[in-house]
């Protein structure tokens, strides 16, 4: 039995568990339904703490995290905990262990434990994270821990989805220096020394201390160390106190709204970017690469030029806008319309010296003017003289002297092209077909549209 | 979109054992066939068990015991599945099960119980033959 | 050790006699194109006297008794003495397993082993609700002296010796053990026996850790230093490579991580102050043994020189008796099958005779149901009878070291040493044992040839008779033991009266003396020793001890 869209979300709002474990899987599964659902809980988020953490394997982050869960479930906070672990790019497949140091939690029902794997998204970190954190935040989850893999790039990238990021180490791993190097250290607004019971804890506190010296932090951002043990919970209180004064000075001080205002617009980015490929890669990549590999295999060409096919062979519909279905098709130059002072005097110069023949004149009440029509090869000029000192073309010509007044493109339904050009949101003079020269159906664009031309489209019976 | 759909496994060890060889050799052979797999540890409780295979939406729950303690373990495990809402989960059973406990878990809704010396790729293939998608 | 003459003309003489060979191979291939050990080892043609050119009599195998022990430690092994048949043992109920002991013993059993329910394993105690279900299940349930009392009635401690697989809570049990023989009017230093407390192979392998690995090594050198004071008999710890290879690991890596264990426990030691040849020779070891016979016997030989080459070499022993690596072993209970059970006997025959070539010192001999279920007293006798025939039927045991000597052999002791001396390296650079455990290195690398392994059977590279070849339709047997449920209701009831009966106060006093020596750095096994007297329970001092060290949960690995 398939739940409706509307339960699930009455669900994750009412905090039912079921829920929020279901609509987590359908967002991992990319369904359709998982977006209208995101949609919808939206506006219920924003509530919860996030918190990140990572660090090298081994630096005891699962039990960390564990032990905070523990701290806060003792003054009454409820927990999200989201613990990313890699997925096996051989087989699509993942195994996922944090659960393993939190099995206590499991049972506990104001703590909610997701273990995600990353599916195979580019910047190491699950894209769906970010959405599983909203939906524990609907969920009414107080806090939201988010524990990463802990090498490399994924690193960074939690930072994004924090509000606060904890990096932790331990001693004697050898592997501290290559973390600071990684860049690891700039993303910790706290910095945990776990397993401080061991030989070479102060040490280590100590070239922490010293790369934070050569690193340009302001006094208020400098990322405070914090000593623990994690499987005896000593620390624990005294880290949890140091998080808490961090969100408080960094509520004060305007930046954790700044950075949640980053983290939406870097969500938004990614949205778009996710999508933008999604178009990419179904409409344009799949046959092409797969018609291209055999010959990339034999050597017959290079993988640069195969992506430049590919680019080349993309539709010219295809290439101005991404975002929507391109329909309408411009056929032609219907004509180009030059603006004169005199009908008769520009006649005398297009039919005389240049020999193109008129095809009569017509008087078009509507827009105030007088023209004629020369054709030339398929395409017409048209010469558009004013009939009133006030019509649209007297005043173009005080402004700018005789000329190109406009650029008139033929399409095969007007109609449609307006609405195409609407939902796309390009400006328009006229949003509706009215009659021209010639019987003709024509409207406007904004001049701006067409990077400064006057752009008007022509639909006519032949 | 169906291709990202994977099939989430929990493999758990309930009751006190520490033999946990054939659970992990099925973890990693499940990962290899695509599949995420949920490794909860040693010493789980069967509430433990239900509440991550609720927490994580699992389709399946692989359960492996080797102390004895199946019988009492096993259909603890089903039945409060099903006091959860989760009955459409799928349970399967491994270890050092004596055959004559086979039909008493089957029985308790554990849907299949595989002995010592059972191929991996008939798990698999179980799994993916019997696993309700909703 | 060859005259050079000889091996100047095999040097000649074997290429010769392989290009002679290949005429027979056009005609009749040989079975596989190549041939390789559990381990990975290529196994060749044919071995000759080249293959262990390079080695010396003396320096790498010296005489039966002499270091480097490569031939055994002692000096006429089974002629003397044969080795001790000790079978695992240990069911239910205190009572119940008391009767079995007796009944082994008039069996003709020479020692006792102790195996306890999974909630003594780990600390739990019989009503605490992890243990529902468990009680009795895979060994005897013990949860306060007064269980430990009834386990050994009627059994004079001196007169035995009794190996207790106990690791996490091993001091707790000792000192039950200890204050049984008090009462029994038995000194300590008449006491012989072994536990096992490995605690790093139960982070590596085998679950059944309660505390971190800090706490917990201290407690296992506490117990090295009290006995070496005041039980100088007991084998104060069984450093197992058994698990491990039960959990997956090949050979070689069987005696690189055993021996890498066996490391960390001796530097701990040191670190606390006590002198290596104080507690040395009560080091003892406990490997599996395997179907591959061959490299089995060369497991032996290589972990026996490796072990004796660091203790004298790394750690300056001076004592012999430091040196010399005497080992309990068990047949491999991962190669047991369900299907044809019967087969499962032989199996375990051909492991056996790997222990008695490779020269252990007792041994323990699987019962063919065990894929099934706990066995039952046929099949466990069969398990002894198997010993039985080996000691006195096959001859085997009639000379030191038989397959020395074998170029196969002595070829392939020295390729297992030299692997394990790899990884030995490998963990030494990472810091040792523990580190490498809390990696979870070693773990990973265990799975890696566990999977390996299973891939391989289910590939059919690798045959096992009656499960991928040689299959037949087979009902499976019934005649198997179960436990009683009420088992549980008894111990809890049990467990009630003793804490309704004993002196609450005193039991608080003791517990609280625990608490303090915990937090701080004194030996453990006084307090402890205190409160098992007083009647404290299993649970109650573990949970003390859990209190102040915490608890351990695995690094995953897979």
């Amino acid at each position: 039995m398939k739940t409706s869209i509307s339960d699930l979300v009455r669900g994750v709002l009412q905090s039912d568990r079921r829920s929020i474990a279901r609509l987590i899987t359908l967002i991992e599964d990319q369904e359709p339904e998982a977006f209208l659902a995101l949609k919808q809980i939206f506006p219920a988020t924003g509530r919860a703490y996030v918190i990140g953490i990572t660090g090298p394997p081994g630096a005891g982050k699962s039990t960390l995290v564990d032990k905070l869960a523990k701290h806060l479930r003792r003054q009454g906070c409820s927990v999200g905990i989201i613990a990313v672990d890699p997925t096996s790019p051989f087989s699509g497949g993942a195994i996922l262990g944090d659960r393993v140091r939190m099995a206590d939690l499991a049972i506990d029902p104001g703590v909610f434990i997701r273990s995600m794997a990353s599916r195979g998204s580019l910047g190491g970190l699950s894209w769906a994270t970010a959405d599983a954190v909203k939906v524990l935040d609907a969920g009414g989850m107080d806090y939201i821990f988010v524990e990463t893999v802990g090498v490399g790039q994924a690193e960074v990238e939690i930072a994004r989805h924090a509000d606060l990021t904890l990096v932790t180490l331990v001693p004697g791993l050898g592997d501290e220096i290559q973390a600071m190097k990684a860049g690891v250290l700039e993303i910790g607004d706290l910095l945990v020394v776990n397993k401080a019971d061991r030989e070479g804890a102060d040490r280590l506190v100590l070239e922490l201390e010293t790369m934070l010296d050569l690193s340009r932090h302001e006094n208020s951002s400098r990322p405070a160390i914090v000593k623990t043990v994690g499987t005896t919970g000593e620390g624990i209180g005294f880290l949890w106190k140091k998080i808490e004064e961090r969100l408080i000075s960094m509520k004060a001080s305007g930046e954790l709204a700044n950075r949640r205002k980053e983290r939406l617009r870097q969500e938004v980015l990614e949205i778009w970017q996710r999508q933008l490929w999604q178009v990419i890669d179904s409409r344009l990549a799949g046959e092409n690469v797969d018609r291209l590999l055999e010959r990339i295999v034999k050597r017959q060409i290079d993988p640069y030029t195969a992506v430049e096919q590919i680019l080349a062979s993309i539709p010219p519909r295809f290439k101005n806008l991404w975002g929507g279905e391109l329909r309408m098709q411009i056929r032609k130059i219907d004509h180009l319309g030059i603006a004169v002072k005199s009908l008769a005097d520009a006649l005398s110069f297009y039919e005389n010296i240049l020999g193109l023949k008129s095809a009569g004149t017509e008087v078009v009440e509507d827009q105030k003017v007088k023209v004629a029509f020369l054709p030339v090869g398929d395409s017409e000029i048209e010469l558009l003289e004013s009939t009133t000192a006030d019509g649209p073309i007297a005043k173009f010509i005080e402004k700018k002297g005789e000329g190109l007044h406009h650029i008139a493109l033929r399409v095969d339904d007007l109609e449609a092209a307006l609405a195409e050009l609407k939902e796309k949101g390009v400006r328009l003079i006229d949003t509706e077909p009215r009659y021209g020269a010639g019987g003709a159906r024509i409207a406007f664009l904004h001049p701006q549209a067409g990077r400064g031309v006057l752009l008007e489209l022509t639909e006519r019976q032949e | 979109m169906s291709q990202s759909k994977k099939i989430r496994v929990l493999v758990a060890k309930p009751g006190l054992d520490g033999h946990d060889r054939g659970a992990k050799v099925i973890a990693r052979a499940l990962r290899d066939a695509g599949m995420e797999v949920i490794y909860t540890g040693l010493r789980q409780t069967p509430e433990q068990i239900v509440a991550a295979a609720l927490q994580e939406n699992v389709d399946v729950v692989a359960l492996s015991s080797l102390s004895g303690a199946h019988l009492h373990l096993f259909p603890r495990v089903t039945a409060l599945l099903k006091e959860k809402g989760l009955g459409d989960v799928l349970v399967i059973g491994g270890g050092i099960i004596p055959a004559e406990d086979i039909p008493v878990l089957k029985a308790a809704g554990v849907a299949a119980i595989f002995t010592p010396g059972t191929a991996t790729a008939a798990i698999i293939e179980f799994i993916r033959a019997n696993v309700k998608r909703t | 050790m060859f005259k050079e003459k000889v091996l100047k003309e095999l040097q000649e003489a074997v290429p010769a006699w392989e290009a002679r060979v290949q005429n027979t191979l056009t005609r009749h291939p040989e079975r596989s194109p190549e041939f390789t050990t559990t381990s990975g080892i290529a196994v060749k043609r044919l071995y000759t006297p080249l293959d262990i050119a390079g080695q010396d009599y003396a320096h790498d195998l010296g005489f039966p008794g002499e270091y480097p022990y490569t031939r055994g430690v002692q000096p006429t092994m089974y002629r003397g003495r044969l080795w001790t048949m000790r079978q695992y043992a240990g069911f239910a109920s205190a009572e119940e397993s008391n009767r079995r002991y007796k009944y082994l013993l008039e069996q003709g059993q020479t020692g006792l082993s102790v195996a306890f329910d999974l909630p003594t394993q780990l600390g739990y105690d019989s009503d605490h609700p992890l243990a529902e279900g468990e009680v009795g299940k895979v060994g005897v349930a013990i949860d306060s002296l007064a269980d430990m009392e009834t386990l050994f009635d009627g059994i004079p401690l001196d007169k035995v010796s009794t190996s207790m697989t106990i690791n996490a809570p091993a001091a707790i049990l000792l000192a039950m053990y200890l204050a049984v023989a008090e009462k029994q009017g038995i000194g300590f230093d008449k006491l012989d026996g072994t536990i096992q407390n490995d605690i790093l192979k139960e982070y590596a392998a085998r679950g059944t850790y309660i505390f971190p690995p800090d706490p917990s090594m201290r407690l296992v050198t506490d117990i090295f230093a009290f006995c070496s004071e005041h039980v100088p008999r007991w084998n104060t710890i069984s450093i197992s490579g058994y698990h491990m290879r039960e959990a997956g690991a090949t050979a070689v890596q069987e005696v690189a991580f055993t021996l890498a264990n066996g490391i960390a426990y001796v530097e701990a030691a040191i670190k606390k102050g006590l002198n290596v040849d104080k507690f040395a020779s009560r080091l003892s070891f406990f490997f599996n043994a395997h179907n591959n016979l061959l490299e089995e016997v060369a497991k032996f030989r290589a972990a026996r020189r490796l072990w004796a080459r660091i203790m004298k070499e790394r750690f300056g022993a001076q004592d012999p008796r430091s040196w010399m690596l005497r080992f309990h072993t068990q047949t491999a209970g991962s190669t047991l099958t369900a299907q044809q059970p019967e087969n499962n006997i032989v199996r375990t025959t051909i492991q056996a005779l790997a222990a008695v070539l490779g020269g252990t010192q007792s041994l323990h001999t699987n019962s063919f149901d065990e894929a099934l279920a706990l066995p039952t007293e046929k099949s466990v006798r069969i398990a002894l009878r198997t010993q039985q025939i080996l000691a006195y039927e096959s001859g085997v045991a009639d000379t030191v070291d038989p397959l020395a000597g074998s170029y196969f052999i002595e070829s392939l002791t020295e390729e297992i040493e030299r692997r394990a001396m790899e990884y030995i390296a490998k963990i030494d650079a990472m810091g040792g044992a523990p580190r490498a455990i809390e990696q979870g290195y070693i773990q990973r690398e265990i799975q890696e040839s566990a999977y390996r392994y299973q891939m391989e059977i289910e590939r059919g590279e690798r045959i096992v008779v009656g499960v991928n070849k040689f299959q037949i339709e087979e009902e499976i047997p019934q005649e198997l033991l179960k436990v009683d449920p009420a088992v549980r209701d008894l111990q809890i009831k049990k467990l009630k009266e003793i804490k309704a009966k004993r002196d609450n106060l005193a039991v608080r006093q003791a517990l609280k003396e625990l608490r303090q020596a915990a937090e701080g750095e004194d030996n453990l096994m006084p307090p402890i020793l205190k409160a098992v007297k007083v009647y404290a329970t299993l649970g109650e001092i573990c949970d003390v001890l859990r209190g102040v060290f915490g608890e351990y949960r695995a690094v995953e690995s897979i």
